[in-house]
């Protein structure tokens, strides 16, 4: 054993390794060898480590303290000392105060960095808590005026071609305008699924300059706003071929508007098949349109799922290309190529456009509806579209397991009886003996 | 196959250039070029032309994005810098979620709700603020309007609702350009001793600039287009109108959902030819948003 303790060589740290390894050297024995010294933090000034998670009992108080503070001073200032009134000034005014404050109380303990870092930051959570709330508070308004008109069944199954507007909310209901935007929806996604779908497939699997300007258009067409597709059906489709308003053009201009999103929604998941499934494939021998149908589609089902449904939420929500296209009604119209066909969007706008409150109330409901409606298509998208591409649920994953193994038996079988021809062949000239491997398998 | 489904795709993009243009040409070759600089709407008489709906759908796109960026931009840096990974991933769904909430929603919301609150804070404006032009509200008179009315159905009103429906989608695109920024760099900010918002500062917001800018201005482009909401809120007028908080304004498409049922054959003409140039201005927004995001260096992978 020669261990040197200035060991330079690059081989004397493997000898070292190789020693450790064999439990002939330990650490301490090696000691006076390691080369990486910690500079001595004598005299060296080291400052308090920056916590960047999580906020320590000190940092509540000064949240409160300073939420404390700020409410009464615009209490005070609202209530005695300045004639001011109004809800918002007072939450405008408590804000500044809070956040002047909260800089106070911060900077009692810490340098001016941190000051800047806890405001900025207070600031950030302020705008994230006026977004997230707006946007509830939209949500949920609609929803609790939606209540008057929502508990009569009526809503649900009659239709307003005999209720009139100052009728009571126990006459009447939305069944033409439900019926209206399902027929709608299912003629758009006829059209835009497989149309979609096959661009999104062509943008991955084809690709080339052609690919990417496409890709280009389709992102272009996602801003294009509803009115011009509105327009757009109307001058092709309207005035050129059917010369009257109907479901089915109403139907096209959601396509229009549903299209984009869907191309997009199923580039990103198609994106996401791992590329040696793909190469399995074409390695077995299969041509490129068998590659996409039996191996890439199936993968990415659960997230083409998602993106149907993303765009199918969009094209219900559509309101002003349906105005347009479709124009409103009260009566039950169940043929898409005829007469005015009016969808849920629609029967909103058209209802709080009266004046009388009982018009209104429906206006919700129906609002109420319409929305309850995306939100579920939303929430089956998250709970379908939670997997990537080549993802399995539990069963699916039984099922997978279950059917190689029978693969494995078939194959097997298959094996052992061309195995066996050959022997019966073999037999009647020369005499050989079963491999005993077909022997344990057969067992 | 799959060639023609792309091909479908761009035709039916081109086409709706197309259609709009031909149709348009009608109307077009009648207004020239006043089309763009006459702010009266009446093709019976021949004499129409966007310059007053224009100014007004480019006013309440401009308090849209006023009111929409800073929210925006705050939740988009909170979301990808700051809370724990579970909030984080409830706050994407929400947002999420909000982009697929119809504008319809947000229409009824604005008159039914945000009407009556926001007047007194416009009157309040007005009245501290009259001395800049922008924010006085002046009477037939030309003396300050201080009654309720004079407020009610205004161009900051739709800014503010058109304003709400834009955050999701700008925040989407601004937070994935803020996730991409490298961890090595977040991370020697970080060692260096700087804070959490120091290392934003320095080196995720210099990263996301393109993802920020992009996210702008496909939230402008959405702004532009809105209609329904906008339609429902504001009264419509054919002048220009400087007061944004005064009663009165008028966008391009809801120009169009006012005016589609009676018009005639040279009127449809007429409003095509409006749609026309709505198409082409979100067209050329959309564009350099693209560009601007897939140069910057957030966007270079995400293509």
């Amino acid at each position: 054993m020669t261990i040197t303790s200035n060991g330079t060589a690059g081989s004397s740290e493997e000898q070292e390794d190789s020693l450790l390894g064999q439990g002939l050297l330990n650490e301490d024995m090696l000691a006076p060898s390691a080369r990486t010294f910690i500079p001595s933090s004598e005299g060296v000034e080291v400052g308090a480590r920056r916590t960047i998670h999580g906020t320590p009992l000190e940092e509540r108080f000064n949240v409160f303290g300073a939420a404390a503070a700020s409410i009464s001073v615009a209490i005070l200032v609202f209530g005695w000392f300045a004639p001011l009134t109004g809800q918002v000034g007072w939450a405008v005014v408590a804000f500044i105060g809070f956040l002047g404050f909260y800089a106070v109380l911060v900077s009692l303990k810490a340098d001016g960095q941190e000051v800047k870092d806890r405001v900025m930051i207070s600031l950030l959570y302020s705008a994230a808590v006026i977004l997230i709330g707006a946007l509830l508070f939209v949500v949920i308004y609609t929803l609790i005026r939606g209540q008057d008109a929502l508990p009569h069944a009526n809503f649900f199954f009659q239709t307003m071609e005999l209720a009139g507007p100052l009728d009571p909310l126990s006459m009447g209901g939305i069944a033409h305008a439900i019926m209206g935007t399902l027929m709608q929806i299912g003629m758009a996604l006829l059209v835009a699924v497989p149309l979609g779908i096959t661009t999104a497939v062509f943008l991955n699997e084809i690709g080339g300059k052609f690919a990417r300007f496409v890709r280009t258009i389709s992102d272009a067409m996602t801003a294009l706003p509803s009115i011009v597709a509105g327009l757009f059906v109307y001058a092709a489709i309207i005035t050129l071929i059917t010369h009257q308003r109907s479901g089915f053009a109403a139907a096209m201009a959601i396509t229009v508007m549903m299209l984009p999103i869907i191309i997009r929604a199923s580039d990103v998941v198609l994106r996401l098949v791992a590329g040696n499934l793909r190469e399995a494939a074409y390695a077995l021998g299969s041509t490129k349109w068998r590659t996409v149908w039996q191996v890439v589609l199936p993968t990415a089902r659960s997230g083409l799922v998602t993106a149907v449904i993303l765009g199918t939420a969009r094209g219900i929500g559509e309101t002003s290309p349906v105005l347009l296209t479709s124009g409103v009604t009260a009566v039950m119209n169940l043929n898409p190529f005829d007469g005015p066909m009016i969808s849920l969007p629609l029967q909103v706008f058209a209802f709080v456009r009266s004046p009388e409150p009982n018009m209104v109330a429906r206006g919700f409901g129906t609002a109420a509806v319409l929305l309850l409606l995306v939100l579920t298509l939303f929430a089956l998208a998250r709970v379908l579209g939670g997997r990537g591409p080549g993802q399995l649920t539990v069963r699916q994953q039984r099922a997978v397991v279950a059917r190689s193994g029978r693969d494995a038996i078939r194959l097997t079988i298959a094996g052992a009886r061309r195995e066996r021809a050959a022997q019966v062949a073999a037999e009647s000239s020369t005499s050989t003996s079963t491999p005993p491997a077909i022997k344990d398998a057969l067992s | 196959m799959s060639y023609a489904a792309g091909m479908t795709t761009v035709g039916i993009m081109l086409a709706v250039g197309i259609f709009l243009t031909m149709r348009a040409t009608d109307a077009l070759s009648v207004a020239g070029f006043s089309f763009l600089t006459e702010q009266e709407w009446s093709p019976e008489t021949q004499k129409f032309g966007i310059a007053a709906v224009l100014f007004g759908t480019i006013t309440i796109a401009l308090i849209a994005l006023s009111v929409s960026v800073p929210l925006s931009l705050g939740a988009a840096l909170l979301i990808s810098e700051i809370v724990p990974p579970k909030l984080k991933t409830a706050l994407i769904t929400l947002v999420d979620l909000m982009a697929a909430v119809p504008s319809v929603i947000f229409g009824l919301w604005g008159v039914f709700f945000l009407q009556a609150n926001v007047i007194p804070v416009s009157q309040w404006i007005s009245n501290n603020f009259g001395w800049i032009p922008i924010f006085r509200v002046t009477n037939a008179a030309g003396e300050l309007a201080t009654e309720a009315s004079a407020f009610t159905s205004s161009a900051f009103i739709a800014g503010i609702v058109v304003g709400l429906m834009v955050v999701p989608t700008q925040t989407s695109v601004m937070r994935e350009a803020f996730s991409q920024t490298p961890m090595g760099e977040r991370e020697g900010a970080l060692a260096l001793g700087s804070t959490r918002w120091g290392m934003i500062q320095t080196v995720v917001l210099p990263f996301g600039r393109g993802g920020i800018i992009g996210g702008i201005m496909l939230g402008l482009g959405r702004a532009l287009g809105e209609t329904i909401a906008v339609y429902m809120i504001i009264s419509p007028i054919f002048v220009i109108n400087w007061e944004v908080l005064k009663t009165g304004t008028n966008s391009v498409s809801s120009l169009i959902a006012l005016r589609y049922g009676e018009s005639s054959q040279f009127g449809l003409s007429a409003l095509m030819a409006a749609g026309l140039v709505l198409f082409l201005i979100t067209l050329a927004i959309n564009f350099t948003a693209s560009s601007i995001v897939a140069r910057s260096r957030s966007g270079a992978e995400s293509g």
